[in-house]
């Protein structure tokens, strides 16, 4: 507990400022943090509303609610919302809060950049709320973003206002992950307390660590191709126009070199904070914590090289598909051994089941899921054959919501009692974990279904044979963002009060690592960790 | 305290200039990501793209065999030009050497520059379909209201697959001088 408490002597600054200066000004890691979390929960319901209309709109074969072109822009925006507004901020938040106090750090190495990566986010979520709106403000507004989040040319090119919107929100949203991932590798990498040396660090702070690499070399190359597409639009070049001796395929190629390794940026921190919850729920230490290490560095280094699987169907040489194929099914092998490595934790474990358990139980086995249809998707021929149908939507959805958004869920139950000093109520956090899943799998189980059956996907109608796959899971889909409130209410109760939570708030908190988060009190105070403990 | 404070800009600005290395690896996949296509030989399953001169003195003409091929044209919206075929469909034997004319007319009280992109249908003809001279390998101006004939050699390589018994040659004019818009 040395050092735990807050010592002013040669500080400028006694605990927070009041008022709105805490948080506009704010250099502090939780503070920012708690920043980030509230930022993505605002995200999380505005993309779930989205997500609304567009199973609204999907209930019955036939146009209804808007034109096509709307829905289009839905699609867009409901990806760009989820990914970088919700997803990406939230595990931003969660590194933010933890790792800090994980690895005995008074705060982030670089807190003035902290503080402008945060505040990028707000602009960034203007922008793409103008995106939106431009068609309808401007009176020469143009068409929707109507292209889906690849921002494909020529399509993107002839696109009306909203694009610019969408570029200017992808350049802050890239600058600002950029600026927050040269943060944390900084801090692992500088700012461990004595004797945490980088095999003692609990695996969500190496997960991190990957993330933080993988985003630093991949948003850089997203934000020129989308400054690319913006010079073509308004400055006369044409990269990506084949009347000018440009080539649309080079603008798939650099999107997806960046939106490949996305998909490792977006899952790695939930499997880090699986690499916390599954020891301490089954009360053992974590199983093959070097392999999982290992296994991480794998994925994100073999993540960077198989971009390409995402474009088969543009015509590239046998050759090079069957490279790509066989460079994604590898990616097979360290994800499995991540899952079963959290599966021999659990073996044998003494096991009780609160919530991010029961999260962290779902997500091994629906990850999974999108593992065997991502194995699918893979294959060359199979692929030409599910490429752009429901099929594809069912396989990400069951990857990106058990894989990421499930296990920032866990993550939130898991450290909300840390992060307020209040337990949240165990059984409304139940309820919420089998409404949630027993909704998800109603609403993109079907999807296989129709997708294999030939329904394509970003189509704003479809063919009646189709319906009532459609009927199924749009009524799981209301139930789903419904579920949602229930998430709302847990976590404002669970601030507002409730029982007191310990230090150690899980009878395991500290079993197997050596994390230094459970040694503070919570909520923990202010300014933790000003003098640096020492870890054996 | 300070040595901290050091090493961590150290560590920020080497971050930095991966950051600053990766923006330009972008930009620099605008010239490398053709060449590579090229000297790979990776881009496309057709092979070489139908589009340059090609040598027909190395295969003789295959007289068992009879090969439609259809010609199609297609304006893109922002040329307001008229363009078609003389000639709908002709048959050749592989290996003999044919010639078809185009018609295009600028319809508008201006000099227009125009790109003819071709497109052969059943794609996997594409590296057997050999132009010798085509007007889509250069750019076409055409005065206000000046109207055209242009032509169009080709051969098809007599390695061309049995299966392929019809062929579609297809062009799409492009205007050059502006970028595609709504």
């Amino acid at each position: 507990m040395s050092g735990a408490v807050a010592h002013d002597d040669h500080h400028d600054h006694h605990g927070p400022p009041k008022g709105w200066q805490r948080w506009l000004y704010s250099t502090n890691h939780k503070d920012i943090g708690t920043m980030y979390l509230f930022f993505a929960l605002f995200m999380l319901f505005f993309g779930g509303a989205m997500a609304m209309y567009i199973r609204a709109e999907l209930f019955m074969p036939g146009i209804q609610l808007a034109s096509p072109d709307f829905y289009n822009n839905m699609v867009t925006d409901h990806a760009l919302v989820m990914v970088f507004g919700m997803v990406m901020p939230a595990a931003a938040g969660m590194a933010n809060w933890m790792i800090p106090m994980m690895i005995g750090a008074p705060d982030m190495a670089l807190p003035r950049l902290n503080n402008l990566s945060f505040w990028l986010l707000p602009a960034a979520a203007l922008m793409l709320i103008l995106s939106i709106l431009a068609p309808y403000i401007f009176p020469d507004g143009g068409t929707p973003v109507n292209t889906g989040w690849t921002l494909l040319p020529p399509l993107s090119v002839q696109a009306g206002m909203g694009m610019d919107f969408t570029i200017f929100a992808v350049h802050l949203l890239g600058v600002s992950s950029i600026l927050a991932s040269i943060n944390i590798v900084t801090t692992i990498l500088n700012m461990r307390a004595p004797g945490m040396t980088m095999l003692k660090m609990p695996l969500f702070v190496w997960a991190w660590f990957f993330t933080g690499l993988l985003l630093i070399a991949i948003m850089p190359v997203l934000a020129g191709a989308v400054t690319m597409l913006l010079f073509d639009r308004h400055f006369g070049t044409s990269f990506f126009d084949a009347a000018g001796g440009g080539d649309p395929i080079l603008f798939q190629h650099l999107f997806w070199f960046f939106g490949h390794p996305e998909v490792y940026v977006l899952l790695l921190p939930s499997i880090g904070v699986l690499g916390l919850i599954i020891p301490t729920f089954s009360r053992k230490p974590l199983f093959g914590y070097k392999p999982l290490v290992g296994g991480m560095a794998f994925l994100a280094t073999l993540g960077m090289v198989v971009w390409a699987h995402h474009q088969y169907t543009i015509g590239m040489s046998l050759g090079a598909t069957n490279y790509f194929m066989i460079g994604t099914i590898l990616i097979s092998i360290p994800v499995g051994l991540m899952l079963l490595n959290f599966i021999f934790t659990m073996w044998r474990g003494s096991l009780t089941f609160e919530t991010p358990m029961l999260f962290g139980i779902a997500i091994i086995l629906m990850f999974s899921f999108a593992g065997v249809t991502g194995v699918m998707l893979a294959v060359v021929p199979a692929d030409m054959q599910y490429h752009d149908t429901m099929f594809v939507v069912a396989h990400f959805h069951y990857a990106l919501i058990p894989g990421a958004v499930f296990g920032l869920y866990a993550g939130v139950f898991y450290w909300l009692p840390k992060w307020t000093g209040h337990m949240y109520d165990e059984r409304l956090g139940k309820i919420f974990f089998w409404w949630t899943t027993i909704s998800f799998n109603i609403t993109f189980f079907p999807q296989h279904f129709s997708g294999l059956a030939g329904m394509p996907r970003r189509i704003v109608d479809y063919s009646i044979q189709y319906t009532e796959f459609n009927v199924i899971s749009s009524i799981g889909g209301f139930m789903f963002g419904l579920s949602h409130l229930l998430f709302l209410y847990i976590i404002f109760k669970t601030i507002r009060g409730g029982a007191k939570a310990p230090a150690k708030p899980w009878e395991g908190s500290q079993i197997g690592t050596t994390g230094l988060e459970w040694t503070l009190p919570s909520p923990p105070p202010f300014h933790s960790f000003t003098e640096a403990p020492v870890v054996k | 305290m300070n040595d901290r404070a050091a090493q961590n800009r150290k560590v920020m600005i080497r971050l930095g200039m991966v950051v600053a290395g990766m923006f330009a690896f972008g930009f620099a996949m605008v010239p490398l990501y053709g060449l590579i296509c090229e000297v790979g030989g990776i881009n496309g399953v057709a092979g070489k793209a139908g589009g340059r001169v090609a040598d027909t003195a190395a295969f003789g003409v295959d007289k068992n065999r009879l090969i439609t091929v259809q010609f199609d044209s297609t304006v893109n919206a922002n040329l307001p030009w008229e363009f078609r075929p003389q000639t709908r469909q002709i048959q050749v034997h592989p290996g003999e050497l044919a010639s078809v004319n185009y018609y295009v007319k600028n319809t508008t009280d201006r000099a227009i520059t125009g790109q003819a992109v071709p497109g052969i249908t059943p794609w996997q003809v594409t590296k057997d379909f050999k132009k010798l001279e085509c007007f889509c390998f250069t750019q076409q101006t055409l005065q206000a209201g000046e109207g055209k004939e242009m032509a169009v050699r080709f051969a098809i390589d007599p390695a061309v697959a049995a299966e392929y018994q019809t062929v579609t040659l297809s062009y799409t004019f492009m205007n050059t001088e502006q970028v595609s818009k709504n």
